[in-house]
């Protein structure tokens, strides 16, 4: 792009060219560069880390909490509290999302876009149906598999929820609109949503009344490597699971529909 | 002694941020953002690697495995999060600005319009 290109427009008093924004950018950025270099000595020599918090996590997760999956022992009972904040930031900017794209004064949800009458709807061809229809089932299973073994494989309710958030991504490419509305209600999607959000604090509680503090692990700890293990990061896992879930489904319907259905007044997008 | 995992963050820092000052369109500044911090991911994981240890996931290894740092892992899974919830967020304003200003260069994003 040409310096000169911002001549298109009459610039505004005090507005700086884009040439000089991008030499006063460079500038600093050789500072900022700089100073980023100089403190490349003060980090750790590439795998040469000694962090004692987690090398004891390391040794202590297995035996203390049966928990193969340190990562999610530290998501989910060491840092659960950490997680239960994240949680919420997800929570907070899905509301901000739908707020945000929520219907204008000045818009009106027309029909959407591949059910315009008189028109004959060209869905996706045979090939992407099929392909979409085999891979839905899959998808929500793997989706499962993937929350359900948090705790001991690679994996969790943040991982497993949007896989599972996918499966409506294949609803979508494989049927048209229409059945996307069927499959998805938006006010059970938002249920589950606020479902997940809850269990984590509700089950954070139970560690209060069960055990010694918020979020504690108060349920049997079974058997490392087994399906129901490690207390409760599984039932955690599954709420963040089913939280994320909301989340992306509802984030994924707004810009659905904000291409498809949502119009200004008089037909105009 | 090796720096280059940081090396490479620094630049996928830089590089983001290039973008994000020079960007003539919103969509292109959000995706800038996420390059911005996709180095945050490289040098967390960068700074808990320990030469030749496993993965922390002690299915099939013995529990006393030489093994990378959990911790920041962790807190990368965190940064994905966030990351995702920032870009949906900074989407969805797109989408507002193009209706109300009809335009997506931010240079012509003009707020006493309309």
């Amino acid at each position: 792009m040409s310096a000169g290109e911002s001549a298109h427009t009459p610039r505004r008093p005090g507005e700086i060219s884009f040439a000089t924004r991008r030499t006063l950018f460079l500038v600093s950025a050789l500072v900022l560069a700089g100073v980023m270099v100089w403190a490349l000595g003060g980090v750790p020599s590439f795998g040469d880390y000694h962090g004692v918090y987690g090398l004891v996590l390391n040794h202590v997760a297995v035996p203390e909490r049966h928990a193969t999956n340190v990562i999610t022992a530290v998501n989910f009972d060491y840092r659960g509290f950490d997680t239960l904040g994240e949680e919420f930031i997800l929570f907070a900017a899905v509301l901000g999302l739908a707020l945000i794209l929520r219907e204008g004064r000045d818009e009106e949800e027309g029909p959407p876009d591949d059910d315009a009458s008189g028109r004959r709807v060209v869905g996706a061809s045979n090939a992407v149906r099929l392909i979409t229809v085999l891979l839905i089932g899959p998808t929500v299973v793997l989706a499962g598999y993937v929350i359900v073994h948090g705790p001991i494989t690679p994996g969790g309710g943040f991982q497993g929820g949007v896989i599972a958030a996918t499966a409506l991504l294949f609803v979508y490419l494989g049927g048209e609109y229409l059945t996307l509305r069927r499959v998805r209600p938006l006010p059970a999607v938002e249920i589950t949503k606020a479902a997940g959000a809850g269990a984590f604090v509700l089950i954070g509680a139970g560690g209060l009344i069960f055990g010694t503090a918020f979020l504690a692990n108060f349920l049997p700890l079974g058997t490392a490597g087994d399906v129901f293990s490690a207390g409760t990061m599984q039932p955690l896992s599954v709420a963040v699971g089913l939280e994320v879930t909301g989340g992306f489904v509802l984030i994924l319907s707004e810009f659905l529909d904000q291409t498809l259905v949502v119009r200004r007044r008089g037909g105009a997008r | 002694m090796s720096f280059a995992p940081y090396a490479v963050a620094i630049w996928i820092f830089l590089v983001g941020l290039y973008g994000v000052v020079t960007s003539r369109h919103l969509m292109h500044l959000v995706i800038c953002l996420s390059v911005v911090q996709s180095s945050t991911y490289l040098l967390l994981l960068g700074i808990g690697y320990r030469t030749d240890g496993a993965a922390s996931i002690f299915v099939d290894i013995p529990p006393n495995t030489k093994a990378v740092d959990p911790v920041v892992k962790a807190l990368t899974l965190t940064d994905v999060v966030v990351g995702a919830a920032v870009t949906a967020l900074l989407l969805a304003l797109t989408v507002q600005a193009k209706k109300r200003f009809g335009t997506l260069d931010p240079d012509e994003l003009d707020p006493l319009r309309d």
